[in-house]
Order: C-alpha cells, then structure tokens, then sequence
C-alpha cells in the first residue's frame, strides 16, 4: 500500500496530522488504538486493550529488543514499518528460535502525516503477518515537533526455543564452513541512494526481509548448525570480527566469493566504500560444520530470501580474533572493524 | 563493472608480477604519490606479492592528511557557529583538529553536512537563503575543479551565502620538495592518475630531468599499478629518466583543458603549508580574482586559533616518505583508526590508516 492508496478511517481523518493529543491517553490516543493498530494488528491480545499481553509459553524463550530510526523513513525496497518487524523477528531467530510475539513502542514526531503512519503501520502488519507473528502489546508517544524524526520504533519479540538448539558466536569452531545467504551490501547502499546531499540514479533495493521461515528449514536439515548471525550494521565485516573475538577463532574469507550486485558494487566504487562494511536487513551469515554445508546451502536457496546464498570461507586455529581476506590476487589482507559509520571518499 | 574487472585480472596480474621479478635485480624505491594508489596497493595486497628488492613507500597524496592544522581549525570554528550550514566530503569529518573534530562539532549542534560533490553545497545555499553555507574546499587537482565549477555557478547567480573554505594542493610542487628533501630516498615516482586526468603530464619533464627521476603516470586498479611499477622498475633497470603515461585510458599528456582554463580563472597558486610537511612554495591554489567575495576565511574573521600537534605523531616523516607507519612508536598503540593522533590514521588514503586496517598483521602472511 502506498501513501495515496490508504485512506483513513472516519475519525482519523479529521487530523491529517499528528498532533500532541495522540499520544496524550484521552480520546484521540483511542481512536488511533481503535482505528488504525486493532484493525492493522487485528488479535485476540491486543484487542482486549488492556496494559498487559498474557502469554502461554513453554520452554526456552529467544527475547530480543531493536530501535529503528531509519531516515528517509521510505526507502527503495521497503520502508521504517517493515523494517521494524523484521529486523527482530530475525534477531530472535539468529539463536535458533521460532518467533512468535512481538511488541511494538511508537515515538511520534508531531506534525507527521497521518497518511505516512497509516502506510508505515499497515506495512508492519502486512510483515508480522509474513513472518508469522504476533503483535501483543504496543504504545505511541508523541514529541513536540523537532524533537524527532518523524517516527521512531521500537520493536521486542519473543521466540520459543527450537529442541536442541544451540547457536551463538561462541560455537564457531576451527573447521566451519561460512556461507552467506546472498548479496551484500543491499539496504545500506539503497538506503545511500536516497539520502539527502548524495542521492544518485541506480535501482538498488533494500534486502528487507524476514528470515525465520528459511532459518527453521535450515535447522530442519538437522545440520550441525554453530553461528548464526544477521550483518546489519558495519555488515558482513562486523559481524566476522565480533564471531572471530566471542569464539577466539580464525575467520580466513575469499574475497571473490562475496557476493555483490553489481550494481552496488559499482556505487560502493563511487563513493569509496565496500561492500563489506555496508549493512544488510534481509541476509544471514552462517557458520555450519563443514560436512553439512550442502545441505543448509540447499535449504537457503530454496527461498526467495536466499537463492545467491554461497560459501564466503572458512574457520581456522591460527590468527585466533583476526579476520583475514584473500584478495582475487591471492594476497591475504586483514579485514577489521569500521570505527564510526563508513565515510564516503573525497576522490 | 566494466573498465575495473578487466584491470583486476588475477591471472594477469600474476603475469606482470612475474615480469616485475624477472627484470628486477636491485634494491628500489619506489613512491606511488596518491592515497587512492594506497590504499589500492595495500587492499589488495600488492605490496606484498612485489619482490623483496622492491621497496614502496607512500607520498603525501592524501588530501586530508596534508590539509594544514590551522585550516582544519578555522573550518571547526565556523562550522560550529549559528546560522551556518558547513558542508565537507565525509572523510573530513573525522580529521583531527587541535582537540576536536567536525563530528563532535555537530554533536555539539553546529549543522554539518556530508555531501558527495560541491554542486550539492550551491544547491544547498540556494534553498537556505538565511542560511550561510560553506564548502570546504580541500583536495588536489583531481577535486579542484568541482569545486571550481560550484564557484563559478554560484558567482553566476548571485550567491551570496554560499562560500568556501579552500586549501588546495598541487602535485608537482611536493614530489620537488620530497627530492629536495636531504633524507629522500625515493627513486622513481608514480604520479596520481587522476590528478593527471585533470592537469595532464607536461609538468613532470622538467622535474624527470632534473632530479633524473622517472616518473609513470599510473592508474589505480590491481593491473594499472603492476603496470606503472613494472614501468618504473624497468626504467630504473636501464638508467633511463623519462616520463612515461601508464594509464593512458584517463590520461592524455594535455589532460583536460576546459577544467584546467575554468581552474585558472577561479583560483591563484600561492604557497601552502602542508600539514606534517611544512611549507611548499607555490604549492597551493587558492581563490583569484573576481572571487574573493567567496572565501569563507574572509567572509568568518577567525581568530585566536591555537593549534596543538600531538607531539607522538610522525606524520610529516610518512608522507615524506622517510618512515613507514608501522615504525611509528605510536602506530598501534596510541594511534588508532579509533583514536587518530595524525590525519594520516584517518582517511582510508591515509598510510597510517591503509597500514592499520589491511596490513597490521604480519604474521599472517605465513597462512597457507
């Protein structure tokens, strides 16, 4: 749904903007409840209103929390909403967890178009209701315009704990074959393309999407699966050193085999930046024991989410904490940890 | 990516590589003089694949190493104050000033802006009319006229906040003060591709002759760099000085005439301190005539600037090239990309920095 195609329901109309009272807790906070979240999130939880969700678990909880203050808020391949669903959903199933709850906390910008938040809102639905979750308890707050950027969200969900799994960095073990799911490089550089002062003309979308319905039929291979792990931000790069450090193992990766569209790649040679450090929103890096990295492979590419998923390396006792590349001239290189957000090159 | 690929060949490059040890039977220096030029040779490992008779050390060629203290100080000061908005390519954000950063000058409320190219600043200026906006106007030839061209466009219309912080540098001038230099030990030059894409390679045959040093024009993927060495190293083999174009896809020996003529009219050389250098006569452009009303050093009176080098810092002797980053006592250890004591940590051209993230660990070079 796009901004123009959503058309508010009755109340809501009357302010096509948000206003203080929104998040005041009187009668326009409830019509936003009653208007807009009930019917987006329609469920037996949340449709109670009351201050707490109720839930029935068994066993081991996954449990994990994110904020999203992306800017601009809509983005080629996506936009904040969906975002915000999938970026825990697939934190929660990094540890080898079935997502199953989830709530989501508003910030608010006064003055933000009540068509935006309408499209922002239906578009978290729309991905809970891809990946299978729940939304159970909520809340708006609204700031006084120019202390936000429009819209803030917070997103926490709940998984229950697949039988057996064990999946952390700890568990990356010398002999592990590394795969990646896909491209790298995706959300952040369509994210570039749009932001004010460095916009440029190319058809990069974000990767945007959950992962937990490829993750589960990766596990059901029953491969003896050790990491898990989404690259967002300071990408793949981070993600191998902050695994290389928690494990004290070796990562030794081949540059080559890093998968990169090509047209990203071109715009990560224009602005001076690689690949490696650009962050990602739909694609996991996997560390498998060697014997059974056909079959994880074979249960990614099986999903639209992960077709280029291929393996990028290897884990090894030597260089324990390092990161190391072998550049396509057969060099090897140390591949380290950004300091801030990568700068874009004077030249 | 067409016209990359092609001059990252593996197998070529190994092809020339071979070719560079054939015709190698002697120690040399060689200086590639551009930081894009570093940071390719240590990405992708080239350095270390060379014959061990083949000694790169790195030039000043980094913009924002080389952009003097006192500069870097005056654009925190005016970007720090209300009513402006102060613009930079990204990597200038995090050079250290005496004590601070453009970063931590935003963090503290100032309105700093990354953009890619000075044309966004105009565009900028045009849509904040009540707003100062100021570029700042670093770099070589190579970003010179962009920057030429955002003066020029903002002079046409009127502009009248909009100006520019400019401390240019120029080539030539620092590969002669590098062979004046009484430590010099380079013997064959690779000149900065792009800059010679803009200003050509007529400046470098009297600087050839003189010193009898060759110099190869030399571009910046994996094949352009082994082929400028290769050239280097088999001028040097045969006692030969010339000046020879070894990146003739982007560079013709007049280079480019237009963006030198709009050069000419929007700035004047005048000598320029070098940060860590010292200064170069006739080393810099700064504005000309017609458009003083664009500097911004004129436009903000800044004043009362103290500048502090950190004193652990030999950043001057790396980009004289007279001592590698990793024979810095503070590479490493009090110098970080995390805690820069020198620019040169900073940008990803910088030596310092190229060494700390691709080379730091030696001992990996013994992995199989």
């Amino acid at each position: 749904m796009t901004i123009e195609d959503w058309t508010c329901p009755m109340p809501l109309r009357d302010h096509p903007r948000i206003v203080m009272g929104h998040g005041g807790g009187g009668q326009l906070s409830a019509e936003l409840i009653e208007h807009l979240f009930v019917p987006a999130f329609g469920n037996g939880e949340l449709t109670e209103l009351a201050d707490a969700a109720v839930l029935d678990l068994e066993g081991s909880i996954s449990f994990s929390t994110d904020t999203f203050t992306v800017h601009p808020r809509f983005f080629p391949g996506g936009d904040i909403g969906e975002l915000a669903i999938n970026g825990t959903v697939n934190d929660v199933a990094m540890r080898g967890a079935v997502p199953r709850y989830l709530s989501v906390g508003l910030v608010l910008e006064e003055g933000l178009p009540m068509a935006e938040l309408g499209v922002i809102v239906n578009s978290m639905a729309r991905a809970a209701a891809h990946a299978g979750v729940t939304v159970v308890t909520g809340d708006t707050k609204v700031v006084d315009r120019g202390h936000g950027d429009g819209i803030y969200i917070n997103t926490t969900g709940i998984g229950i704990m697949r039988d057996g799994a064990d999946i952390r960095p700890q568990r990356a073990t010398p002999g592990d074959v590394i795969i990646v799911s896909g491209t790298m490089g995706d959300h952040g550089m369509a994210i570039m393309s749009v932001r004010e002062g460095l916009e440029f003309e190319a058809s990069i979308r974000s990767d945007s999407a959950a992962l937990n319905h490829m993750i589960g039929d990766v596990l059901d291979t029953g491969g003896d699966v050790h990491v898990l792990r989404d690259p967002t931000r300071g990408g793949l790069a981070a993600s191998l050193n902050e695994i290389a450090t928690a494990a004290d193992v070796g990562v030794l990766i081949e540059e080559r085999s890093i998968p990169v569209d090509r047209t990203v790649a071109a715009a990560c040679e224009m602005l001076g930046m690689d690949p490696m450090y650009v962050a990602n929103e739909g694609k996991v890096v996997a560390f498998v024991a060697a014997g059974d990295a056909d079959r994880v492979l074979g249960a990614m590419r099986s999903h639209p989410e992960g077709v280029n998923a291929t393996i990028i390396g290897e884990v090894t006792d030597t260089h324990r904490g390092v990161v190391a590349a072998r550049t396509p001239l057969g060099s090897i290189r140390v591949v380290d940890m950004q300091v801030g957000e990568q700068l874009p090159r004077i030249c | 990516m067409k016209y990359l690929e092609e001059f990252r060949d593996p197998d070529l490059a190994r092809r020339l590589l071979d070719d560079i040890a054939r015709i190698t039977t002697k120690h040399h220096v060689l200086m590639e003089v551009c930081g894009g030029q570093t940071h390719s040779i240590i990405r992708n490992g080239i350095d270390r694949l060379l014959p061990d008779e083949i000694e790169m050390v790195h030039g000043p060629g980094c913009p924002v190493c080389v952009t003097p203290l006192e500069t870097i100080d005056k654009a925190l000061e005016i970007a720090s104050r209300d009513g402006v908005v102060f613009c930079s390519f990204g990597d200038m954000l995090r050079v250290p000033g005496s004590g601070r950063d453009l970063f931590s000058v935003k963090s503290t409320g100032g309105d700093v802006r990354i953009v890619y190219s000075p044309l966004d600043a105009v565009q900028i200026a045009r849509d904040n009319p009540d707003r100062e906006v100021v570029f700042f106007g670093i770099g070589f030839e190579t970003t010179a006229p962009a920057n030429a061209m955002a003066l020029y466009q903002a002079r046409q219309e009127g502009l009248t906040n909009f100006s520019m912080l400019v401390s240019h540098v120029l080539v030539p001038p620092a590969i002669r003060a590098i062979l004046d230099s009484p430590t010099n030990r380079v013997e064959a030059f690779l000149a900065a591709g792009h800059v010679c894409s803009v200003m050509g390679y007529e400046e470098y045959y009297p600087i050839a002759e003189q010193y009898g040093t060759p110099i190869v024009v030399t571009g910046f993927e994996p094949l352009d760099l082994l082929q400028g060495i290769k050239m280097a190293v088999l001028q040097l083999e045969e006692g030969r000085a010339e000046v020879e174009n070894a990146y003739q896809r982007a560079v013709t020996r007049g280079g480019n005439v237009p963006a030198q003529q709009m050069l000419a009219d929007v700035f004047t050389t005048v000598d320029r301190n070098w940060r860590g250098i010292g200064a170069i006569p006739r080393s810099g452009w700064a504005l000309g005539a017609g458009y003083e009303a664009f500097d911004a050093a004129e436009r903000f009176t800044v004043t009362d600037i103290d500048t502090v080098e950190s004193p652990l810092c030999h950043a001057g002797e790396v980009l004289r090239g007279t001592l590698k980053p990793d024979e810095c006592p503070a590479f490493g250890k009090e110098c970080t990309p995390r805690t820069p004591l020198g620019a040169t940590m900073v940008s990803a051209e910088g030596a310092c920095a190229a060494y700390y993230l691709y080379g730091r660990f030696k001992e990996l070079e013994a992995t199989p």
